[in-house]
């Protein structure tokens, strides 16, 4: 505090230079800004711009690798949906990650609220093995359920992939609800409590539809990590009626046997990011709060 | 975080009502998400441990005998594990060095920029919500030889190197994969600090500038500091994923010209050479080294914590 008042004293009297100094510096420091701003944007967005470039062109366009397309088409777009296996894909992953998404919802906020919200023994040890799965490299658990599964039945089936989804899915809604559960005024839950209501009526009348916000983004970040799954999506399917997109797209062959199938490829990840993209720029601020739950609470 | 967990939970507090008591429903609201777990995570786990220590058959399914460790002799004493091992380490540690700093970059801009920030925080999320698959024919087609925008833009420029194939060379393929990788995540890694520094008072700069210090000054004397936890969070994320890479080198090179990691070479092993027992005790041994990992940045950031702890 003292040093200060020592820096204001002189300062004042060398206003005038610092003055103007300090406008140029702020001009300048304003020019770099922007040039920052557009940098990155140009970085986030170029590449993308590329891939839906290349989804434009057709035949000998694609071979001349320029910035624009000079006759746009949307024959990729038109020739991906006529394949039954593109069309396929997007519905099993549909399924796939929708399904998942629900299941974990619903077990996850359960035991979010416990975690929570109410004392019970073992809580630290319970949470710690929840963060820990969501460690799990996927490698490690492909090899056992492609034999389990192909035992069992499950290879091919949605349910065999929906089920090791959660393993991912489920940490990370557990996660962010407990965090936005946290964040809910304990005061509305004891009125409840106090008014007659048990422990899980508090529950579901009282704190669920208040967290209603992070229910959304919990389900929005899980989808999008499980439509974005790969590894479990080609070890434990290889029927494409029931391939995700994931690894349909990486194993995509174009529509006739003699077309380079680059430009439908590329259509068909641009078709499969966009609904993703609108999704994430409609719930940003959601999202990044998903994101960054818990982080700054250490 | 557990003391206080305990400390909540001894405290003596007897509610009379109708349901269950606290400690049951607790337990019942926990127990389908563990059922779930232990199914889906800890069963193959163990699983897997049991079919690294056996051989079996490939031409006889159903086959198998026995071993004991010999796969785990065979992996590390193999060549192809410890070039595995290498290019995943290498991966990671570029890669989300990389990251940070350019994370670092764009959070302080979205930081200061503050006609931008909207725009820019809907930018930076667009990377992220690409698929892997999607980034990696992406920047596929970007590098491909001919007609690929960056070789298009060597031959414009007149620089050399517009004939190479880029994915086709050591060295170049990985450093392919490490751009693609820091192009998808270090928006990511953006969100993550810039949150972090949305909570640091500003008026801690101001009494700085007042001072005199300089910018760097005060980013390395208050922003550093204060980000620390924020940063140690990204870098976890970022690291155990990066540890775990498979997508990227799968549909760029499909592991060709040194850009075989850990999860790929397991998964090869596996599937294409149908080697389930050596595959298995590979899938075994990249578990260990992400939870070593893991356990090592815990004990950093636990460090960390605690002497801020004891700062403040």
């Amino acid at each position: 505090m003292s040093s200060q008042a020592v820096a204001r004293g002189p300062a004042r009297m060398r206003t005038r230079t610092r003055a103007q100094a300090g406008r140029r510096r702020t001009l300048r420091n304003q020019v770099l800004l922007w040039v920052g701003v557009v940098a990155t944007i140009l970085f986030c967005l170029f590449p993308f711009y590329w891939i839906i470039n290349t989804s434009l062109k057709t035949g000998a366009e694609l071979s001349q690798g320029s910035l624009f397309p000079h006759h746009p088409t949307l024959d990729n777009y038109s020739s991906i949906f006529q394949n039954s296996d593109f069309t396929t894909a997007l519905r099993t992953s549909l399924i796939d990650a929708g399904a998942a998404t629900l299941i974990a919802l619903s077990i996850g906020s359960f035991a979010a609220y416990a975690l929570a919200r109410l004392r019970f023994p073992r809580k630290f040890l319970i949470l710690a093995i929840v963060l820990s799965i969501s460690t799990f490299p996927p490698i490690a658990i492909a090899a056992p359920l492609f034999k389990l599964w192909t035992d069992i039945g499950l290879y091919n089936t949605y349910l065999g992939l929906i089920l090791p989804f959660l393993t991912f899915v489920l940490p990370l809604t557990i996660y962010i609800l407990t965090s936005f559960f946290r964040e809910i005024p304990k005061e509305l839950e004891e009125a409840a409590l106090v008014d007659g209501a048990t422990h899980f009526q508090a529950f579901r009348k009282v704190v669920l539809p208040l967290a209603a916000p992070g229910l959304v983004t919990a389900g929005l970040l899980a989808f999008i990590f499980a439509w974005n799954e790969f590894l479990l999506s080609i070890t434990l399917t290889s029927d494409p009626s029931r391939r995700p997109v994931s690894a349909a797209i990486a194993f995509f062959t174009g529509s006739s046997q003699f077309q380079i199938p680059i430009g439908t490829i590329s259509a068909a990840t641009v078709t499969i990011t966009v609904p993703l993209i609108v999704l994430v720029v409609i719930f940003q601020k959601r999202i990044v709060a998903g994101l960054t739950a818990g982080a700054l609470k250490g | 975080m557990a003391t206080t967990a305990e400390a909540t939970f001894v405290k003596p507090r007897k509610r009379r009502r109708s349901g269950l008591s606290e400690r049951r429903l607790a337990a019942a609201m926990v127990s389908p998400s563990l059922i779930v777990i232990l199914i889906v995570a800890a069963y193959p786990i163990i699983y897997a441990i049991w079919l690294s220590l056996h051989q079996y058959s490939v031409i006889h399914p159903g086959l198998s005998r026995w071993v004991g460790l010999d796969n785990y002799k065979d992996a590390v004493t193999s060549s192809s594990f410890w070039s595995a091992v290498k290019t995943t380490f290498v991966f990671t540690i570029i890669s989300v060095s990389l990251e940070l700093v350019i994370g670092m970059g764009m959070a302080l801009l979205m930081h200061a920029a503050f006609f931008g920030r909207s725009v820019l925080r809907a930018v930076v999320l667009v990377p992220w919500a690409i698929l892997t698959v999607g980034t990696a024919i992406m920047w596929r087609s970007i590098v491909a030889p001919d007609v690929g925008f960056f070789n298009q833009v060597l031959k414009a420029l007149h620089l050399p190197g517009a004939n190479t194939v880029w994915l086709a060379h050591n060295g170049y393929a990985l450093a392919v994969m490490i751009f693609a990788d820091v192009w998808k995540t270090a928006p990511f890694m953006a969100l993550l600090l810039l949150a972090g520094l949305q909570v640091i008072p500003s008026d801690l700069y101001d009494a700085a500038k007042v001072d005199g210090a300089t910018a760097w000054q005060r980013f390395v004397r208050i922003t550093l500091p204060l980000l620390k936890p924020a940063i140690l969070i990204a870098l976890i994320f970022r690291t155990l994923d990066a540890l775990r890479i498979f997508d990227l080198p799968y549909v760029l090179t499909r592991g060709s010209n040194g850009t075989t990691t850990l999860s790929l070479y397991a998964y090869q092993q596996l599937t294409d050479n149908r080697l389930i027992g050596p595959g298995s005790a590979l899938s075994v041994l990249t578990f260990i080294i992400v939870m070593a990992v893991s356990l090592l940045y815990i004990r950093l950031a636990g460090d960390n914590l605690r002497t801020m702890a004891a700062e403040s």
